[in-house]
């Protein structure tokens, strides 16, 4: 039982994964933008929560109401402003992710020092259902693999139902020819940067009830997100959720073999898809 | 009289290669232009030049009076200039129908709808579901007539309709043109096929090496003269 009880924990961990993971795998499906910087800015929402929380007293999962609206402002404007100027090659734009990933490091850590710092959610992070003597499922990892389910579900609605959703899918599929219809590429990749944002706030306010971050926090936690994209297939939303959970269930896997080897499992499982199924488990399926 | 569409003095250049020499092209409202001529003379990027796809070097675009040659594609989509391109290039991800309700992305008001474009084309209809890349390539024609049309455009554009397509695929699309047509749309359409665009179009223009080299109603040409005009030389 006390596998079963790993693998359950494995499972709620790879929804934050997928939650983490969905914005950077939406920006990578509409403009082929790998997103150096989602680490980072996952911290940075992190920290407007956790100025809330100080100074204007607001519970941790309250303040989402403000920093993920104020989150997807940032990556529209960051999209708008800076992205959409190095869309001209395909280097320019990691140069200008990466090159944002650093001044975002280094203006956290200028404000808020280097110290790891974490979000009080009281009781809700010790709360759990006892079944039986050897399972016990989290309060909060649950709500956070529900809400992560949700947000999924929300962005894959968005897609298939909206307008929006459907212009999304078409600049994804053909920029050129989606101008011909009178989509505005440089909009809609807008629009893409700030729901990806919207979403990797979400995650980086869970992550920071779950665990604690710092300035520096931002590059590991990309791998992860990579990783749960790649393994799920690039593109692919509910791949990615797929991805998250093999993710979270080989590093819960790895970790009850040895505490120790909880994230080189899932590494290793990484580059066993990576190997075995380059374009993931679930690649978008529709082809030119 | 000023046209719907009125191209002057356009020039259009890949890197080095000039493909269009001052072209000129007066389409009125209404008209089913031809752009005929053989491979290479320059009439994709004419069409091109003319859906914002390329900044042409010199000359100028008018659409309703105004000038577009600054705008882009999209923007000059929103003002009722719709390209099918060569190739198809339907949306592959997404669905029949999906193909067609983002072809009405500009939200511009007229007759199509998507009830409206699967009456036209109704072997769409038992597709709707399918992916725009599980289609046959005359379906997938069809469909991006359909995707156009939702755009409800003033002028809509036609390059290579028939390119690499069964004859009977050709057959049922240039069926439907005529009641394209009829809802006052005006046509141009670029053709290697000189048959099927002298069956519909009321005015033809004939390009040889990027240069306009005749242009005007097909009656008032013999075949001698197209053919000439076509390749350049005497049949």
């Amino acid at each position: 039982m006390t596998w079963v009880n790993t693998v359950i924990q494995g499972i709620l961990l790879g929804g934050l994964y997928a939650l983490f993971a969905a914005g950077l795998s939406l920006v990578f499906g509409v403009m082929r933008v790998v997103n150096l910087a989602h680490g980072d800015l996952s911290v940075l929402a992190a920290f407007l929560s956790l100025l809330l929380v100080e100074h204007a007293g607001m519970a941790p999962l309250l303040t989402l109401v403000i920093v993920v609206p104020v989150m997807f402002a940032v990556g529209y404007v960051l999209q708008a402003g800076i992205i959409n100027f190095a869309l001209r090659t395909e280097l320019a734009p990691l140069l200008a992710t990466f090159g944002l990933a650093i001044v975002l490091q280094n203006v956290l850590q200028e404000a808020f020092s280097a110290d790891s710092r974490g979000l009080d959610a009281g009781s809700l992070e010790t709360s759990s259902i006892r079944i039986g003597d050897h399972i016990g499922i989290g309060w909060f990892p649950l709500l956070t693999f529900v809400t992560s389910v949700l947000v999924l579900l929300a962005l894959h609605l968005l897609l298939t139902r909206t307008q929006l959703g459907r212009a999304l899918r078409a600049t994804s599929d053909d920029q050129r020819t989606a101008l011909l219809i009178g989509i505005d590429n440089r909009r809609i990749y807008s629009l893409a940067m700030g729901i990806s944002l919207a979403t990797v706030a979400i995650a980086g306010v869970f992550l920071a009830i779950r665990t604690t971050f710092s300035p520096s926090i931002g590059s590991a936690r990309l791998i992860f997100g990579f990783e749960a994209v790649i393994i799920g297939g690039l593109g692919s939303l509910w791949g990615t959720l797929a991805g998250g959970i093999v993710l979270g269930v080989a590093q819960a896997v790895g970790a009850q073999i040895d505490a120790g080897w909880g994230v080189l499992t899932g590494h290793l499982v990484f580059l066993a898809v990576l190997a075995l199924r380059p374009n993931g488990l679930f690649p978008r399926t529709a082809t030119a | 009289m000023t046209g719907l569409l009125e191209v002057d003095g356009l020039s259009a250049h890949y890197g080095d290669f000039q493909a269009l020499f001052e072209v000129g092209l007066t389409i009125e409202e209404g008209e089913t232009v031809a752009v005929i001529g053989a491979n290479g003379a320059g009439k994709s990027t004419l069409l091109a030049s003319i859906a914002g796809l390329l900044r042409p070097s010199a000359g100028d675009v008018r659409f309703e009076g105004r000038s577009v040659a600054d705008l882009g594609a999209n923007h000059r989509a929103r003002q009722g200039i719709s390209l099918v391109p060569e190739g198809r290039r339907i949306f592959p991800s997404l669905s029949v129908t999906e193909n067609l309700l983002v072809g009405a992305y500009t939200k511009r008001p007229g007759p199509w709808n998507v009830q409206r474009v699967l009456e036209l084309f109704p072997f769409l209809a038992e597709r709707a579901g399918s992916r725009g890349w599980m289609l046959s390539g005359g379906e997938q024609q069809a469909l991006a007539i359909g995707r156009a049309l939702m755009a409800n455009p003033r002028l809509l554009l036609l390059d290579e309709v028939s390119l690499g397509l069964a004859p009977v695929a050709v057959k049922r699309l240039y069926e439907a043109l005529p009641s394209i047509m009829a809802e006052g749309t005006t046509l141009v359409l670029v053709e290697q096929d000189i048959g099927q665009a002298l069956n519909v179009a009321g005015k033809i223009s004939c390009l040889l090496e990027g240069r306009v080299a005749l242009a005007g109603r097909p009656e008032d040409f013999t075949r001698e003269a197209i053919v000439e005009a076509y390749f350049g030389m005497a049949a």
